[in-house]
């Protein structure tokens, strides 16, 4: 990345977004995938129940995947979220405390799912 | 020529009495129920981890998990659950093709006001076609 501070600090343009808009489509690609790859294991033949799907997630590889696919998910919901905030919320004290609630609650919801893979 | 100026009507921005007299074309409905299910999914989160909790942490709660279909949470009705439950299936369905239909737009720049129509109308129909056979499935129709 080029220079981004003293009088080449880059305050306007076009390219401001382009970090936020390239991990959403990462992230989305990454989350798209996953559900590829559950939907697969949930149509290999057996009947459905408690133990085809828990055997689904207690596989480490599975484990793994579904932690990137949590913290890939916070991410992308916070890119979206904050944008339906600075789109629609002009008071700045009101639009910040609606990002700070964002951050905590897509933090909280993140940590609970991470707690659910590995204490299978 | 600074009282015509004056005269003109300025939209900087809808006002939420506008919406329902703004007729939108097919891929501007695709991009307004695109921010309308992500926030849909964002909000209904902790539940959606609820089901995910109660369904893997052993044989006790995922009959809790299967029950709150049949017998409903709390004061909320099975039938409810399952409502909630269609609602997130429609949300992710559209949210997932209509970002499909994004990143496709980014790759191939396939971006004139024939294709968007196209993609739009079909992104509404598949979401709408598929959330409507699942829900069939989830309410026990077959």
């Amino acid at each position: 990345m080029s220079t981004n501070f003293g009088s080449k600090r880059i305050v306007v343009g076009a390219h401001y977004g382009s970090r936020d808009w390239l991990s959403q489509r990462v992230t989305a690609v990454l989350m798209a995938l996953f559900t590829l790859v559950l939907l697969v294991q949930v149509l290999m033949p057996g009947a459905m129940g408690y133990y085809k799907w828990a055997g689904i997630f207690s596989a480490q590889w599975m484990k793994v995947l579904t932690f990137v696919v949590i913290v890939a998910l916070a991410l992308h919901a916070w890119v979206g979220v904050r944008d339906i905030w600075m789109d629609y919320v002009k008071p700045v004290g009101l639009r910040l405390a609606l990002q700070v609630f964002s951050i905590v609650w897509l933090l909280g919801c993140a940590g609970w799912a991470v707690q659910v893979i590995w204490r299978l | 020529m600074a009282d015509m100026l004056k005269e003109r009507p300025v939209y900087r921005n809808i006002h939420v009495s506008q919406i329902v007299g703004y007729r939108l074309p097919p891929a501007g409905i695709v991009s307004i129920l695109h921010r309308v299910s992500g926030a849909v999914m964002f909000l209904l989160l902790p539940f959606v981890i609820w089901l995910f909790d109660n369904s893997l942490t052993s044989e006790i709660s995922f009959d809790r998990f299967a029950s709150v279909f049949s017998s409903g949470a709390g004061f909320l009705p099975g039938w409810f659950v399952k409502l909630v439950c269609l609602g997130l299936i429609w949300a992710y369905l559209h949210h997932f093709i209509a970002g499909v239909r994004h990143l496709w737009m980014d790759m191939t720049h396939s971006v004139t006001k024939e294709q968007g129509h196209r993609s739009a109308v079909i992104t509404l129909a598949l979401s709408a076609l598929l959330t409507v056979a699942l829900g069939a499935k989830l309410f026990g129709l077959f």
